[in-house]
Protein backbone atom coordinates (compact mmCIF):
# COMPACT_ATOMS: atom_id res chain seq x y z
CA UNK A 1 0.00 0.00 0.00
CA UNK A 2 2.92 1.91 0.26
CA UNK A 3 2.56 5.34 -2.44
CA UNK A 4 4.14 4.55 -5.59
CA UNK A 5 4.93 7.16 -7.67
CA UNK A 6 5.53 6.54 -11.79
CA UNK A 7 6.53 8.11 -14.99
CA UNK A 8 2.50 8.34 -16.03
CA UNK A 9 1.01 11.19 -14.58
CA UNK A 10 -2.43 9.99 -14.41
CA UNK A 11 -2.23 7.14 -12.92
CA UNK A 12 -0.82 8.89 -10.33
CA UNK A 13 -3.18 11.22 -9.85
CA UNK A 14 -5.52 7.74 -9.99
CA UNK A 15 -3.61 6.51 -7.12
CA UNK A 16 -3.39 10.20 -4.84
CA UNK A 17 -7.26 10.44 -5.73
CA UNK A 18 -8.56 7.19 -4.43
CA UNK A 19 -7.99 8.33 -1.04
CA UNK A 20 -10.85 10.02 1.34
CA UNK A 21 -7.93 11.67 3.15
CA UNK A 22 -6.22 13.29 0.05
CA UNK A 23 -9.54 14.26 -1.67
CA UNK A 24 -10.38 16.06 1.82
CA UNK A 25 -6.91 17.36 2.06
CA UNK A 26 -6.87 18.41 -1.57
CA UNK A 27 -10.58 20.06 -1.11
CA UNK A 28 -9.67 21.94 1.90
CA UNK A 29 -6.49 23.38 1.22
CA UNK A 30 -8.14 24.75 -2.15
CA UNK A 31 -10.28 26.46 -0.18
CA UNK A 32 -7.45 27.64 2.14
CA UNK A 33 -5.59 28.78 -1.18
CA UNK A 34 -8.78 30.89 -2.51
CA UNK A 35 -9.52 32.39 0.75
CA UNK A 36 -5.74 33.47 1.73
CA UNK A 37 -4.41 34.29 -1.42
CA UNK A 38 -7.02 37.41 -1.89
CA UNK A 39 -6.47 38.70 1.59
CA UNK A 40 -3.14 37.69 1.81
CA UNK A 41 -2.86 40.14 -1.69
CA UNK A 42 -4.17 42.90 0.26
CA UNK A 43 -2.33 42.28 3.41
CA UNK A 44 1.13 42.38 1.72
CA UNK A 45 -0.40 45.72 -0.65
CA UNK A 46 -0.86 47.19 2.83
CA UNK A 47 2.76 45.80 4.26
CA UNK A 48 0.55 44.15 7.09
CA UNK A 49 2.81 40.83 7.40
CA UNK A 50 3.66 41.92 10.88
CA UNK A 51 -0.06 42.45 11.58
CA UNK A 52 -0.90 38.73 9.51
CA UNK A 53 2.42 36.73 11.48
CA UNK A 54 0.69 38.04 15.34
CA UNK A 55 -3.24 36.95 14.16
CA UNK A 56 -1.66 33.45 13.18
CA UNK A 57 0.24 33.73 16.58
CA UNK A 58 -3.18 34.10 18.31
CA UNK A 59 -3.44 30.04 17.30
CA UNK A 60 -1.28 29.38 20.35
CA UNK A 61 -3.26 31.30 23.23
CA UNK A 62 -6.46 30.28 21.91
CA UNK A 63 -5.42 26.28 21.66
CA UNK A 64 -4.54 26.89 25.28
CA UNK A 65 -7.03 29.02 26.66
CA UNK A 66 -9.93 26.39 24.86
CA UNK A 67 -8.01 23.43 26.80
CA UNK A 68 -7.89 25.28 29.92
CA UNK A 69 -11.71 26.31 29.80
CA UNK A 70 -12.64 22.61 28.76
CA UNK A 71 -14.19 24.15 25.01
CA UNK A 72 -13.79 23.51 21.72
CA UNK A 73 -10.31 24.63 20.55
CA UNK A 74 -12.30 26.69 17.33
CA UNK A 75 -13.77 28.75 20.20
CA UNK A 76 -10.47 29.70 21.38
CA UNK A 77 -9.04 30.46 18.06
CA UNK A 78 -11.96 32.93 17.28
CA UNK A 79 -11.88 34.68 20.36
CA UNK A 80 -7.96 35.19 20.27
CA UNK A 81 -8.05 36.62 16.64
CA UNK A 82 -10.59 39.03 17.28
CA UNK A 83 -9.11 40.10 20.44
CA UNK A 84 -5.77 40.45 18.32
CA UNK A 85 -7.11 42.11 15.13
CA UNK A 86 -8.86 44.99 17.51
CA UNK A 87 -6.49 45.37 19.89
CA UNK A 88 -4.10 45.99 16.69
CA UNK A 89 -6.77 48.44 14.71
CA UNK A 90 -7.55 50.60 18.06
CA UNK A 91 -3.61 50.94 19.91
CA UNK A 92 -2.25 51.63 15.98
CA UNK A 93 -3.56 54.80 15.56
CA UNK A 94 -3.93 56.69 12.52
CA UNK A 95 -0.90 59.38 13.12
CA UNK A 96 1.37 56.50 14.49
CA UNK A 97 4.57 56.15 12.92
CA UNK A 98 6.15 52.96 10.98
CA UNK A 99 8.21 52.65 14.97
CA UNK A 100 5.14 53.04 17.09
CA UNK A 101 3.32 50.57 15.15
CA UNK A 102 6.02 47.66 14.99
CA UNK A 103 6.45 48.09 18.21
CA UNK A 104 2.59 47.97 19.20
CA UNK A 105 2.48 44.68 17.17
CA UNK A 106 5.43 43.08 18.46
CA UNK A 107 3.98 43.96 22.29
CA UNK A 108 0.68 42.21 21.48
CA UNK A 109 2.17 39.41 20.03
CA UNK A 110 4.46 38.99 22.93
CA UNK A 111 1.45 39.33 25.37
CA UNK A 112 -0.71 37.02 23.17
CA UNK A 113 2.34 34.31 23.43
CA UNK A 114 2.99 34.84 27.04
CA UNK A 115 -0.90 34.63 28.34
CA UNK A 116 -0.94 31.14 25.94
CA UNK A 117 2.19 30.07 27.85
CA UNK A 118 0.08 31.07 31.26
CA UNK A 119 -2.66 28.92 30.23
CA UNK A 120 -0.35 26.33 29.40
CA UNK A 121 1.22 25.88 32.50
CA UNK A 122 -1.70 26.47 34.74
CA UNK A 123 -3.78 23.92 32.52
CA UNK A 124 -0.68 21.18 33.38
CA UNK A 125 -0.33 19.77 30.33
CA UNK A 126 2.52 19.47 27.83
CA UNK A 127 3.01 21.58 24.77
CA UNK A 128 1.28 19.73 22.16
CA UNK A 129 3.26 18.04 19.21
CA UNK A 130 5.39 21.44 17.32
CA UNK A 131 5.07 19.92 14.05
CA UNK A 132 1.03 20.14 14.40
CA UNK A 133 1.02 23.79 15.96
CA UNK A 134 2.99 25.24 13.38
CA UNK A 135 2.27 23.32 10.38
CA UNK A 136 -1.49 21.40 10.97
CA UNK A 137 -2.76 18.74 9.98
CA UNK A 138 -3.87 19.17 6.22
CA UNK A 139 -3.79 15.30 5.88
CA UNK A 140 -6.17 15.07 8.61
CA UNK A 141 -9.27 17.12 7.50
CA UNK A 142 -12.61 15.69 8.47
CA UNK A 143 -15.87 16.53 6.40
CA UNK A 144 -17.12 18.70 9.37
CA UNK A 145 -13.77 20.96 9.28
CA UNK A 146 -14.41 21.21 5.26
CA UNK A 147 -17.80 22.46 5.84
CA UNK A 148 -16.59 25.17 8.35
CA UNK A 149 -13.56 26.05 6.30
CA UNK A 150 -16.59 26.50 3.37
CA UNK A 151 -19.19 28.50 5.58
CA UNK A 152 -16.33 31.09 6.61
CA UNK A 153 -14.39 31.26 3.94
CA UNK A 154 -17.85 32.33 1.93
CA UNK A 155 -18.18 35.08 4.75
CA UNK A 156 -14.93 36.28 4.90
CA UNK A 157 -14.86 36.62 0.79
CA UNK A 158 -17.85 37.83 0.75
CA UNK A 159 -17.15 40.97 3.16
CA UNK A 160 -13.54 41.71 1.36
CA UNK A 161 -15.71 41.88 -2.02
CA UNK A 162 -18.19 44.99 -0.33
CA UNK A 163 -15.32 46.77 0.48
CA UNK A 164 -12.74 46.01 -1.70
CA UNK A 165 -12.70 49.05 -4.38
CA UNK A 166 -12.46 51.44 -1.03
CA UNK A 167 -10.01 49.16 0.74
CA UNK A 168 -7.57 48.94 -2.33
CA UNK A 169 -8.03 52.55 -2.83
CA UNK A 170 -6.92 53.34 1.22
CA UNK A 171 -4.17 50.89 0.76
CA UNK A 172 -2.58 52.58 -2.25
CA UNK A 173 -2.90 56.57 -0.85
CA UNK A 174 -4.24 56.63 2.89
CA UNK A 175 -4.21 60.36 2.47
CA UNK A 176 -6.19 60.85 -0.66
CA UNK A 177 -8.46 58.36 -0.13
CA UNK A 178 -8.95 60.28 3.53
CA UNK A 179 -9.28 63.26 1.66
CA UNK A 180 -11.95 62.21 -0.45
CA UNK A 181 -14.15 61.01 2.01
CA UNK A 182 -13.26 57.30 2.18
CA UNK A 183 -13.57 56.00 5.84
CA UNK A 184 -9.17 55.14 5.91
CA UNK A 185 -9.37 53.78 9.91
CA UNK A 186 -12.47 52.12 10.16
CA UNK A 187 -11.79 50.28 6.72
CA UNK A 188 -8.59 48.86 8.32
CA UNK A 189 -10.11 47.50 11.43
CA UNK A 190 -12.51 45.72 9.40
CA UNK A 191 -10.05 44.76 7.11
CA UNK A 192 -7.77 43.26 10.00
CA UNK A 193 -11.10 41.71 11.42
CA UNK A 194 -11.94 39.81 8.17
CA UNK A 195 -7.91 38.47 7.97
CA UNK A 196 -8.80 37.45 11.59
CA UNK A 197 -11.50 35.41 10.96
CA UNK A 198 -9.79 33.74 7.64
CA UNK A 199 -7.13 33.40 9.94
CA UNK A 200 -8.83 31.42 12.60
CA UNK A 201 -10.41 29.05 10.00
CA UNK A 202 -7.41 28.17 8.18
CA UNK A 203 -4.90 28.37 10.94
CA UNK A 204 -6.89 25.07 12.80
CA UNK A 205 -6.06 22.70 10.10
CA UNK A 206 -3.22 24.03 8.52
CA UNK A 207 -1.38 25.96 11.63
CA UNK A 208 0.31 29.04 12.80
CA UNK A 209 3.11 28.91 10.29
CA UNK A 210 1.21 27.24 7.13
CA UNK A 211 -1.42 29.93 6.87
CA UNK A 212 1.02 33.12 7.10
CA UNK A 213 3.20 31.11 4.33
CA UNK A 214 -0.56 30.98 2.65
CA UNK A 215 -0.67 34.79 2.71
CA UNK A 216 2.30 35.81 2.33
CA UNK A 217 3.98 34.37 -0.40
CA UNK A 218 1.68 33.79 -3.27
CA UNK A 219 0.58 37.71 -2.55
CA UNK A 220 4.29 38.75 -2.42
CA UNK A 221 4.85 36.61 -6.27
CA UNK A 222 1.98 38.03 -7.78
CA UNK A 223 2.50 41.81 -6.87
CA UNK A 224 6.34 41.52 -7.97
CA UNK A 225 5.12 39.98 -11.14
CA UNK A 226 1.87 42.54 -12.17
CA UNK A 227 1.65 45.95 -10.89
CA UNK A 228 -2.36 45.55 -12.36
CA UNK A 229 -4.59 44.90 -8.98
CA UNK A 230 -6.61 42.36 -10.92
CA UNK A 231 -3.81 40.41 -12.52
CA UNK A 232 -1.79 39.52 -9.57
CA UNK A 233 -4.92 39.42 -7.77
CA UNK A 234 -5.83 36.69 -10.11
CA UNK A 235 -1.85 35.35 -9.94
CA UNK A 236 -1.92 35.15 -6.33
CA UNK A 237 -5.10 32.83 -6.18
CA UNK A 238 -3.52 31.01 -9.23
CA UNK A 239 -0.44 30.41 -7.28
CA UNK A 240 -1.70 30.06 -3.81
CA UNK A 241 -3.21 26.69 -5.80
CA UNK A 242 0.04 25.81 -7.04
CA UNK A 243 1.72 25.84 -3.72
CA UNK A 244 -0.75 23.71 -2.03
CA UNK A 245 -1.90 21.31 -4.74
CA UNK A 246 2.20 20.41 -5.36
CA UNK A 247 3.00 20.38 -1.68
CA UNK A 248 0.41 18.00 -0.90
CA UNK A 249 1.14 15.90 -4.15
CA UNK A 250 4.69 15.93 -3.08
CA UNK A 251 4.00 15.04 0.24
CA UNK A 252 1.90 12.08 -0.70
CA UNK A 253 4.86 10.33 -2.50
CA UNK A 254 7.29 11.23 0.15
CA UNK A 255 8.08 10.42 4.36
CA UNK A 256 8.52 13.90 4.97
CA UNK A 257 5.78 16.19 6.50
CA UNK A 258 3.68 18.22 4.04
CA UNK A 259 3.90 21.26 5.60
CA UNK A 260 7.48 21.18 4.77
CA UNK A 261 6.77 20.70 0.82
CA UNK A 262 4.19 23.57 1.07
CA UNK A 263 6.55 26.15 2.88
CA UNK A 264 8.98 25.13 0.17
CA UNK A 265 6.85 25.30 -3.23
CA UNK A 266 5.95 28.23 -1.61
CA UNK A 267 9.35 29.64 -1.25
CA UNK A 268 10.44 28.59 -4.48
CA UNK A 269 7.21 29.79 -6.32
CA UNK A 270 7.92 33.81 -4.93
CA UNK A 271 12.06 32.91 -5.51
CA UNK A 272 10.74 32.41 -9.33
CA UNK A 273 8.86 35.55 -9.65
CA UNK A 274 11.51 37.61 -8.49
CA UNK A 275 14.53 35.79 -10.75
CA UNK A 276 11.20 36.59 -13.24
CA UNK A 277 10.61 40.12 -12.34
CA UNK A 278 13.99 40.64 -12.82
CA UNK A 279 14.46 39.81 -16.09
CA UNK A 280 11.92 41.33 -17.41
CA UNK A 281 12.92 44.45 -15.57
CA UNK A 282 16.07 44.19 -17.51
CA UNK A 283 15.10 43.25 -21.04
CA UNK A 284 12.74 45.65 -22.30
CA UNK A 285 15.30 48.68 -21.19
CA UNK A 286 17.68 48.87 -23.52
CA UNK A 287 15.36 49.46 -26.64
CA UNK A 288 12.87 51.60 -24.74
CA UNK A 289 15.68 53.77 -23.55
CA UNK A 290 16.49 54.76 -27.52
CA UNK A 291 13.05 56.00 -28.00
CA UNK A 292 11.85 57.93 -24.85
CA UNK A 293 14.08 57.98 -21.66
CA UNK A 294 11.76 58.98 -18.99
CA UNK A 295 9.34 55.97 -19.84
CA UNK A 296 11.00 53.12 -17.01
CA UNK A 297 9.53 49.63 -16.77
CA UNK A 298 6.80 49.43 -14.03
CA UNK A 299 7.39 45.99 -13.49
CA UNK A 300 6.65 44.89 -9.78
CA UNK A 301 5.60 48.54 -8.84
CA UNK A 302 2.80 48.01 -6.74
CA UNK A 303 5.28 46.14 -4.10
CA UNK A 304 8.11 48.51 -3.64
CA UNK B 1 14.44 34.68 47.49
CA UNK B 2 18.26 34.79 46.64
CA UNK B 3 18.94 31.70 48.74
CA UNK B 4 18.15 29.89 45.98
CA UNK B 5 21.24 29.25 43.49
CA UNK B 6 18.73 29.06 40.66
CA UNK B 7 17.49 32.73 41.49
CA UNK B 8 20.80 33.89 41.77
CA UNK B 9 21.63 32.59 38.15
CA UNK B 10 18.29 33.79 36.54
CA UNK B 11 19.21 37.16 37.62
CA UNK B 12 22.78 37.30 36.67
CA UNK B 13 21.63 36.15 32.94
CA UNK B 14 18.18 37.97 33.53
CA UNK B 15 19.61 41.58 34.14
CA UNK B 16 22.25 41.53 31.30
CA UNK B 17 20.46 39.90 28.69
CA UNK B 18 17.15 42.33 29.84
CA UNK B 19 20.24 45.44 29.31
CA UNK B 20 21.16 43.84 25.57
CA UNK B 21 17.07 43.60 24.99
CA UNK B 22 16.38 46.78 26.27
CA UNK B 23 19.66 49.03 23.96
CA UNK B 24 18.85 46.71 20.45
CA UNK B 25 14.98 47.51 21.02
CA UNK B 26 15.17 50.93 21.33
CA UNK B 27 17.04 50.92 17.27
CA UNK B 28 14.29 48.58 16.62
CA UNK B 29 11.60 50.06 16.94
CA UNK B 30 13.34 53.24 16.16
CA UNK B 31 13.84 51.55 12.42
CA UNK B 32 10.31 50.44 12.53
CA UNK B 33 11.75 46.78 12.36
CA UNK B 34 10.62 44.83 15.60
CA UNK B 35 9.78 42.18 12.98
CA UNK B 36 13.01 41.51 12.44
CA UNK B 37 13.53 40.57 16.31
CA UNK B 38 10.74 38.51 15.68
CA UNK B 39 12.07 36.55 12.75
CA UNK B 40 15.21 35.85 14.60
CA UNK B 41 13.65 34.41 17.43
CA UNK B 42 11.43 32.01 15.26
CA UNK B 43 14.51 30.64 13.46
CA UNK B 44 16.49 29.96 16.21
CA UNK B 45 15.15 26.42 15.97
CA UNK B 46 15.40 24.94 12.79
CA UNK B 47 18.88 26.17 13.38
CA UNK B 48 19.21 23.80 16.44
CA UNK B 49 17.82 21.22 14.87
CA UNK B 50 19.56 21.14 11.57
CA UNK B 51 23.10 21.24 13.67
CA UNK B 52 21.56 17.94 15.44
CA UNK B 53 20.36 16.20 11.84
CA UNK B 54 24.17 16.84 10.76
CA UNK B 55 25.63 15.94 13.84
CA UNK B 56 27.18 19.04 15.07
CA UNK B 57 26.58 21.21 18.27
CA UNK B 58 23.69 22.43 18.59
CA UNK B 59 24.60 26.17 19.83
CA UNK B 60 26.63 26.41 16.64
CA UNK B 61 23.71 25.55 14.79
CA UNK B 62 21.45 28.13 16.86
CA UNK B 63 24.32 30.78 16.72
CA UNK B 64 24.84 30.46 13.29
CA UNK B 65 21.05 30.18 11.31
CA UNK B 66 20.59 33.57 13.43
CA UNK B 67 23.76 35.89 12.61
CA UNK B 68 23.45 34.83 8.99
CA UNK B 69 19.79 35.78 8.98
CA UNK B 70 20.48 38.66 10.83
CA UNK B 71 23.09 39.35 8.07
CA UNK B 72 20.35 38.72 5.45
CA UNK B 73 17.74 41.24 6.61
CA UNK B 74 20.66 43.69 6.97
CA UNK B 75 21.89 43.22 3.21
CA UNK B 76 17.85 43.29 2.21
CA UNK B 77 18.35 46.91 3.01
CA UNK B 78 16.17 50.04 3.92
CA UNK B 79 12.58 49.35 1.91
CA UNK B 80 11.04 48.40 5.08
CA UNK B 81 7.81 47.97 2.63
CA UNK B 82 9.41 45.16 0.82
CA UNK B 83 11.30 44.16 3.76
CA UNK B 84 8.83 42.77 6.52
CA UNK B 85 6.96 41.09 3.54
CA UNK B 86 10.88 39.16 1.95
CA UNK B 87 11.50 38.45 5.84
CA UNK B 88 7.90 36.92 6.19
CA UNK B 89 8.65 34.22 3.27
CA UNK B 90 12.03 33.23 4.31
CA UNK B 91 11.33 32.76 7.74
CA UNK B 92 8.29 30.79 7.20
CA UNK B 93 10.34 28.67 4.80
CA UNK B 94 13.46 28.48 7.13
CA UNK B 95 10.50 26.91 9.96
CA UNK B 96 9.74 24.26 7.28
CA UNK B 97 13.25 22.98 7.25
CA UNK B 98 12.82 23.10 10.72
CA UNK B 99 9.77 20.45 10.41
CA UNK B 100 12.19 18.51 8.06
CA UNK B 101 14.87 18.22 10.15
CA UNK B 102 12.57 17.33 12.75
CA UNK B 103 11.13 14.48 10.90
CA UNK B 104 14.55 13.81 9.45
CA UNK B 105 15.90 13.28 13.14
CA UNK B 106 12.86 11.44 14.56
CA UNK B 107 13.20 8.68 11.64
CA UNK B 108 16.89 8.91 11.75
CA UNK B 109 18.94 6.15 13.84
CA UNK B 110 19.58 8.30 16.93
CA UNK B 111 15.58 8.06 17.73
CA UNK B 112 14.16 11.20 19.07
CA UNK B 113 17.20 12.00 21.17
CA UNK B 114 17.85 14.74 18.70
CA UNK B 115 14.51 16.49 19.11
CA UNK B 116 14.67 16.13 23.24
CA UNK B 117 18.26 17.76 23.10
CA UNK B 118 16.68 20.26 21.12
CA UNK B 119 13.69 20.63 23.20
CA UNK B 120 15.68 21.06 26.60
CA UNK B 121 17.49 23.55 24.84
CA UNK B 122 14.84 25.76 25.14
CA UNK B 123 14.58 25.99 28.81
CA UNK B 124 13.24 28.33 31.39
CA UNK B 125 15.43 30.80 32.83
CA UNK B 126 14.89 29.20 36.02
CA UNK B 127 16.97 25.84 34.93
CA UNK B 128 19.85 27.94 34.12
CA UNK B 129 23.56 26.43 35.62
CA UNK B 130 25.94 28.87 37.23
CA UNK B 131 27.99 28.20 34.00
CA UNK B 132 25.45 28.83 31.64
CA UNK B 133 24.46 31.76 32.93
CA UNK B 134 27.94 33.17 33.87
CA UNK B 135 28.22 33.05 29.90
CA UNK B 136 24.84 34.15 28.72
CA UNK B 137 25.75 37.73 30.69
CA UNK B 138 28.55 37.87 28.99
CA UNK B 139 27.38 37.61 25.40
CA UNK B 140 24.86 39.75 26.51
CA UNK B 141 27.41 42.10 27.73
CA UNK B 142 29.62 42.12 24.74
CA UNK B 143 26.40 42.68 22.92
CA UNK B 144 25.57 45.48 25.24
CA UNK B 145 29.06 46.88 24.97
CA UNK B 146 29.22 46.52 20.49
CA UNK B 147 26.10 48.20 20.23
CA UNK B 148 26.84 51.52 22.45
CA UNK B 149 30.07 51.49 20.37
CA UNK B 150 28.05 51.71 17.20
CA UNK B 151 24.99 53.76 18.77
CA UNK B 152 25.87 57.33 17.60
CA UNK B 153 26.46 56.19 13.71
CA UNK B 154 23.85 53.57 13.66
CA UNK B 155 21.33 56.23 15.51
CA UNK B 156 22.50 58.51 12.36
CA UNK B 157 21.79 56.17 9.76
CA UNK B 158 18.64 55.16 11.45
CA UNK B 159 16.96 58.35 11.33
CA UNK B 160 18.20 59.65 7.64
CA UNK B 161 20.21 57.28 6.38
CA UNK B 162 20.67 59.24 3.16
CA UNK B 163 22.37 62.13 4.90
CA UNK B 164 24.30 59.52 6.83
CA UNK B 165 25.17 58.45 3.79
CA UNK B 166 26.15 61.64 2.13
CA UNK B 167 28.12 62.29 5.00
CA UNK B 168 30.10 59.22 4.73
CA UNK B 169 28.84 56.70 7.52
CA UNK B 170 29.41 53.04 6.37
CA UNK B 171 25.52 52.50 6.58
CA UNK B 172 24.74 49.55 5.10
CA UNK B 173 27.89 48.22 7.18
CA UNK B 174 26.29 49.35 10.27
CA UNK B 175 22.50 48.05 9.46
CA UNK B 176 24.03 44.47 8.93
CA UNK B 177 26.32 44.73 12.09
CA UNK B 178 23.62 45.40 14.12
CA UNK B 179 21.44 43.09 13.09
CA UNK B 180 24.18 40.46 12.90
CA UNK B 181 24.42 41.48 17.01
CA UNK B 182 20.48 41.16 17.08
CA UNK B 183 21.04 37.99 16.08
CA UNK B 184 23.39 36.66 18.28
CA UNK B 185 21.42 37.87 21.29
CA UNK B 186 18.70 36.38 20.05
CA UNK B 187 20.07 32.97 19.76
CA UNK B 188 21.83 33.62 23.51
CA UNK B 189 18.01 34.64 24.50
CA UNK B 190 16.10 32.05 23.02
CA UNK B 191 17.92 29.26 24.61
CA UNK B 192 18.57 30.67 27.83
CA UNK B 193 14.93 32.29 28.25
CA UNK B 194 13.24 30.50 25.63
CA UNK B 195 12.01 32.15 22.46
CA UNK B 196 8.87 33.48 24.09
CA UNK B 197 10.76 36.12 26.41
CA UNK B 198 12.64 37.66 23.46
CA UNK B 199 9.84 39.80 21.44
CA UNK B 200 8.31 40.94 24.54
CA UNK B 201 11.88 42.44 25.86
CA UNK B 202 12.56 43.90 22.42
CA UNK B 203 9.41 45.63 21.65
CA UNK B 204 7.35 46.92 24.83
CA UNK B 205 10.44 48.72 26.69
CA UNK B 206 11.62 50.66 23.88
CA UNK B 207 8.47 50.99 22.30
CA UNK B 208 7.76 52.80 25.80
CA UNK B 209 10.98 54.61 25.81
CA UNK B 210 10.02 55.78 22.51
CA UNK B 211 6.56 56.76 24.11
CA UNK B 212 8.01 58.54 27.11
CA UNK B 213 10.79 60.42 25.46
CA UNK B 214 12.30 61.86 21.98
CA UNK B 215 15.70 62.21 23.43
CA UNK B 216 17.82 59.25 22.03
CA UNK B 217 20.14 58.91 25.29
CA UNK B 218 17.58 59.23 27.60
CA UNK B 219 15.71 56.89 25.50
CA UNK B 220 17.86 54.70 25.32
CA UNK B 221 18.71 54.35 28.76
CA UNK B 222 15.26 54.44 29.42
CA UNK B 223 14.33 51.62 27.72
CA UNK B 224 17.45 49.59 29.32
CA UNK B 225 16.08 50.22 32.74
CA UNK B 226 12.35 49.35 31.69
CA UNK B 227 13.69 45.98 30.31
CA UNK B 228 15.36 45.74 33.14
CA UNK B 229 12.59 46.43 35.66
CA UNK B 230 10.08 43.80 33.69
CA UNK B 231 13.04 41.43 34.42
CA UNK B 232 13.62 41.82 38.03
CA UNK B 233 9.75 42.59 38.63
CA UNK B 234 9.04 39.18 36.39
CA UNK B 235 11.43 37.11 38.22
CA UNK B 236 10.42 37.83 41.69
CA UNK B 237 6.72 37.51 40.68
CA UNK B 238 7.07 34.06 39.37
CA UNK B 239 9.20 33.38 42.39
CA UNK B 240 6.34 34.22 44.87
CA UNK B 241 3.82 32.51 42.43
CA UNK B 242 4.60 29.18 41.51
CA UNK B 243 2.05 29.28 38.84
CA UNK B 244 3.59 31.61 36.74
CA UNK B 245 5.87 30.96 34.58
CA UNK B 246 8.66 33.60 34.55
CA UNK B 247 8.40 34.55 31.04
CA UNK B 248 4.78 34.87 30.80
CA UNK B 249 5.42 37.19 34.36
CA UNK B 250 7.91 39.15 32.35
CA UNK B 251 6.45 39.82 29.07
CA UNK B 252 3.31 40.62 30.98
CA UNK B 253 4.70 43.42 33.14
CA UNK B 254 6.49 44.66 30.09
CA UNK B 255 3.13 45.03 28.38
CA UNK B 256 1.69 46.68 31.27
CA UNK B 257 4.87 49.40 31.35
CA UNK B 258 4.33 49.64 27.83
CA UNK B 259 0.23 50.46 28.56
CA UNK B 260 1.16 52.51 31.05
CA UNK B 261 3.46 54.68 28.73
CA UNK B 262 1.02 55.24 26.16
CA UNK B 263 -1.56 56.32 28.56
CA UNK B 264 1.17 59.16 30.04
CA UNK B 265 2.30 60.04 26.86
CA UNK B 266 -1.44 60.53 25.87
CA UNK B 267 -2.23 62.30 29.06
CA UNK B 268 1.03 64.82 28.60
CA UNK B 269 -0.11 65.53 25.18
CA UNK B 270 -3.78 66.43 25.69
CA UNK B 271 -2.11 68.59 28.84
CA UNK B 272 0.25 70.09 25.97
CA UNK B 273 -2.81 70.91 24.04
CA UNK B 274 -5.47 72.46 26.75
CA UNK B 275 -2.02 74.50 28.08
CA UNK B 276 -1.78 76.04 24.69
CA UNK B 277 -5.47 76.73 24.23
CA UNK B 278 -5.64 77.69 27.71
CA UNK B 279 -2.77 80.26 26.58
CA UNK B 280 -3.72 81.76 24.05
CA UNK B 281 -7.07 83.16 24.74
CA UNK B 282 -4.69 84.97 28.37
CA UNK B 283 -2.33 86.16 26.22
CA UNK B 284 -5.23 87.77 23.45
CA UNK B 285 -6.97 88.68 26.81
CA UNK B 286 -4.07 90.53 28.35
CA UNK B 287 -3.55 92.17 24.88
CA UNK B 288 -7.21 93.54 25.05
CA UNK B 289 -6.24 94.53 28.91
CA UNK B 290 -3.65 96.14 27.77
Amino acid sequence: MSPHLSVNLVTDLRELLAYHFMVNALLGGSLVALIAAPLGWFMVLRSETFAGHTLSMMAFPGASGAALAGIGAAWGYFFFCLAGALAIGGLSGGRSGEGERSANIGTIQAVALAVGFLFLSLYGGVLSDLEDLLFGNLLGISDGQLITICAVSLCSLGALSIFARPLLFASVDAELAAARGVPVRSLSTLFLIALALAVAAISQITGVLLVFALLVAPAASAQTLSPRPLTSLLLSVLFALVIVWLGLGIAYFSSYPAGFYIASVAFAVYLAARLAALLSERRPRRPRRRDQPSATAPMGGVSR
Amino acid sequence: MFEAEFMRNALLAGTFIALACGLSGYFLVLRGQVFAGDALSHVAFPGALAAAAAGLDERVGLFAVTVLFGALIGALGRRSRARDTTIGIVFTFVLGLGVFFAALLASGAGGGSGIQVAHTLFGSIFGLGHGEALLAGAIALAVVGFTALIARPLLFASIDPAAALARGVPVDMLNIGFLVALGVIAAEATQALGALLLLGLLAAPAGAAHRLTSSPLAGMLLAGALSLLAMWAGLCASYEIPALPPSSAIVLIAASIYLLAGVVAGARRRAARRGAVALAPATLADKIGA
